[in-house]
């Protein structure tokens, strides 16, 4: 690679404070101009929007849940009206928001970036990846449309395959699209990070979000062919009665559930990888000091990554498989804590004796690493077999994944889109209003979900509509703390409309952080980099470049 | 789309690679990638398989030994042959003999005619002998309710099998116009070499196919 002769023009065209005239946003005007771009940052405002609205929509599914749990009877909604709101509740918040949400967004935006490229291997293929997620999101929402479907977004059979009159193979075929999606996103960023890496920027000097995307996108390319076979299975099952899970011919029931897990537990990596990476940047950037240890958060990543396909079984304790099976499920379930323990004592060992600031990012950073440790603890405890045969199908499973997923995840991707949302759009959001949604967004949060550990443990099932009155305290406090993290996802959502248009204008490196994505300006030029940048050092080499006023005075 | 900070003016190759190696590279990673995808996905069908036949292996055999040995053996030669055709137009690709490369396509696009038109007449007997799953599934033998299974796996893994075919030679006819036209250099014969390894992944399914659905159970 050698410096491109045209960059020098180009950078000639700058304006007095050396900001370029014109950058991605601006170059080109048009609904044309978005929906045929093959620029990686604008593919990454679309699925930005795109997600939003699918999470809004899961949002809005998880509202009427909790309506219905705040009084012990079922006086709201009929129960298969209740089936199919928790069920499209975990489809779109599942398959259309948590697996392409921090790749495809932050991901998209960012890799190219971090890495000194142009744009993405192939970004012919990047749009195709948008085109074919809205794709099946559309069949979704249309299947929505028509009435839902209702067997839990694990599709049990022969529930699924037998009994229901639902909607099941249009929501199948909405995911099975929605795969392909997945799949080439993954494949993509491999093929980028491989191929396309800038002059001296070796594996061990790239950003660990970088890292938490390649494992993300292992998992992806591994894990998703093999739901889309077993949805393709369920859907041949339905129309033509194949018998390959239907006992009365002798199929397998179970067969199903090991296919569906096989990458449906590999997938709650793909939710939480790319939120470590987030998370392990903001926790350099904002203690002022390198990342404790590298090679063994980056190790860690790729470590969970392989572990996560080794452990489906332990969804299937209480499902008939063999009590041995069992057993080594329980072990290599638990081993997977090692590489995920690694990273949060690395994060605290960051922290210790750093220069913290609290910046929105971090306050994000900081609430992910007390919630994901709290989710990631439980779910050692789901790993013991007695622990798990007596909490299974309770609320204590429902507290547990949502601590990962939504305390786990959601943190990171906010924390993530807060740092970077001044190099995206070039605007600085208001910094009071931001801390405050952090704050209420964890307090909410609490709220909501630790109550479901306790109501778990007591043995309130999940998946029903009514429930003893004895417990109805603890749901109340749940769908009150329920209310209050509605209002703190809110927040982002006004601020961030607000500051495109008036928020101060962000500066190049408003954090004073290393990363090659901040070297260039906000936002970015269509090609990335003026000149093609070339690495001589590995990466969070604080302390750096001091912050830039707009963070410190406030807005 | 980049109306600026252009690298190069090199024909074929994209604004965002350095050179014409990279590009290679990157293409030839992605769709080694995407066959790995590939291969999971026949996987699951080929774990199911694995779980039934050890379940019922009795049935499996007797199910195996109704299906034609001489179509499937002619098939996996044609297949074999098409390989070879498609390995060798990718040479030509590469040496930039597009006439060549475009003649021995059109023949490996026969050949892939050929063996759906001979998988057609498969089905065909297969319906006739009401060995197709449904209603009016009818075999006799050792454990016959549960040769439906192997039916059922066996229009799956051969159905799947056969819709990469189809996708395959559509594939092929397309590069074949493109290289008739000289669109191949030594520099970037990319989309060429890509289609070429996937005919390869697609015939190599068929090679773990054939013993398995054809072969088992005979000595």
């Amino acid at each position: 690679m050698t410096t491109t002769p045209s960059a020098a023009r180009t950078a000639g065209a700058a304006m007095p404070d050396g900001s370029p005239r014109t950058h991605y946003l601006n170059a080109t005007y048009g609904l044309k101009s978005w929906l045929l771009t093959r620029d990686h940052k604008r593919i990454a405002l679309l699925y930005l929007v795109s997600i939003s609205v699918f999470f809004a929509l899961g949002g809005l599914m998880a509202v009427l849940i909790r309506m219905e749990l705040a009084t012990p009877e079922g006086d709201l909604f009929q129960p298969d009206i209740y089936n199919r709101l928790f069920t499209m509740h975990g489809v779109l918040m599942i398959f259309f928001f948590l697996i392409p949400g921090i790749p495809a967004v932050l991901g998209n935006f960012l890799i190219p970036l971090m890495i000194g490229a142009r744009d993405l291997a192939f970004p012919r293929i990047n749009l195709l990846s948008w085109y074919l997620y809205s794709i099946g999101g559309l069949f979704t929402l249309w299947a929505l449309l028509h009435g839902g479907v209702d067997t839990g977004w694990t599709f049990y059979t022969p529930l699924s395959t037998n009994y229901v009159n639902t909607s099941v193979i249009t929501v199948g075929v909405g995911i099975f699209i929605a795969g392909f999606s997945s799949i080439l996103t993954g494949l993509n960023f491999v093929v980028t990070i491989h191929r396309m890496r800038a002059p001296g920027l070796t594996w061990f000097r790239l950003p660990l979000f970088v890292w938490g995307a390649y494992a993300t996108s292992l998992i992806q390319i591994l894990g998703t062919p093999v739901i889309a076979i077993a949805i393709l299975l369920v859907a041949a099952e339905r129309t033509l009665h194949i018998g390959i899970f239907d006992p009365k011919l002798g199929g397998d029931p179970i067969l199903f559930q090991h296919l569906f897990w096989f990458y449906s537990h590999p997938a709650v990596y793909i939710m939480i990888l790319p939120s470590m990476g987030v998370v392990s940047e903001l926790v350099a950037t904002f203690s002022r000091k390198p990342i404790f240890g590298y090679k063994f958060v980056a190790f860690a990543s790729i470590g969970i990554a392989v572990l996560g396909f080794f452990v489906w079984g332990h969804h299937m304790f209480v499902s008939g498989q063999s009590i041995y099976a069992g057993v080594i499920f329980s072990v290599l379930s638990m081993l997977v804590a090692v590489p995920s323990a690694i990273k949060v004592f690395n994060w605290t060992a960051t922290l210790y004796k750093g220069s913290i600031s609290w910046d929105t990012p971090m306050l994000y950073a900081l609430g992910f690493i007390g919630l994901f440790t709290i989710g990631g603890l439980t779910g050692v405890m789901l790993a013991t077999l007695g622990i798990d045969a007596h909490v299974h199908d309770t609320y204590f499973i429902i507290a547990h994944f949502h601590y990962i997923m939504v305390g786990g995840a959601i943190m990171g991707y906010l924390g993530g889109l807060h740092f970077w949302w001044p190099k995206i759009t070039g605007r600085m959001y208001p910094l009071f209003w931001s801390k405050l949604s952090a704050i209420v967004i964890f307090i909410g949060f609490n709220v909501t979900f630790f109550p479901q550990f306790i109501l778990g443990y007591l043995g309130m099932p999940r998946r029903y509509h009514s429930y003893p009155p004895e417990f109805q305290v603890l749901n109340v406090m749940s769908s009150a703390g329920a209310t209050v993290l509605g209002l703190g996802y809110l927040m982002p959502l006004v601020y961030f409309i607000w500051s495109i248009r008036y928020g101060p204008k962000a500066p190049s490196n408003p954090w004073g952080a290393t990363g090659l994505e901040w070297q260039t300006t906000s936002p970015p030029p269509v090609e990335n980099f003026l000149t093609q940048p070339i690495v001589t050092a590995p990466p969070y080499t604080y302390p750096a470049p001091k912050r830039a006023p707009e963070v410190t005075r406030g807005v | 789309m980049a109306s600026e900070g252009h690298g190069h003016d090199l024909p074929g190759l994209a604004h965002h690679f350095d050179s014409y190696a990279q590009q290679r590279d990157s293409a030839t990673l992605g769709m080694w990638t995407f066959l790995v995808t590939e291969i999971l996905f026949f996987g699951g069908l080929f774990a199911a398989y694995g779980v039934y036949r050890s379940l019922y292996p009795e049935v499996f055999r007797a199910s195996s030994h109704t299906l034609s040995i001489q179509l499937g053996t002619f098939n996996t030669v044609v297949l074999i042959a098409s390989s070879l055709t498609m390995a060798l137009a990718v040479r030509g690709g590469q040496t930039g003999k597009g006439k060549l490369a475009a003649a021995l396509l059109v023949l490996t696009l026969i050949l892939g005619s050929v063996f759906l038109v001979v998988k057609g007449f498969e089905y065909h007997e297969k319906f006739v002998e009401h060995h197709v799953p449904g209603a009016s599934f009818h075999f006799e033998g050792p454990d016959a309710p549960h040769a439906q299974l192997f039916f059922s796996l066996y229009f799956l893994m051969t159905g799947l099998h056969a819709l990469h075919m189809i996708i395959g030679i559509v594939l092929v006819g397309y590069v074949a116009i493109r290289a008739a036209s000289g669109a191949y250099t030594p520099e970037n014969y990319n989309f060429l070499e890509g289609t070429g390894l996937y005919w390869h992944f697609v015939d190599l399914i068929w090679i773990f196919l054939f013993p398995l659905l054809y072969l088992i159970g005979r000595h």
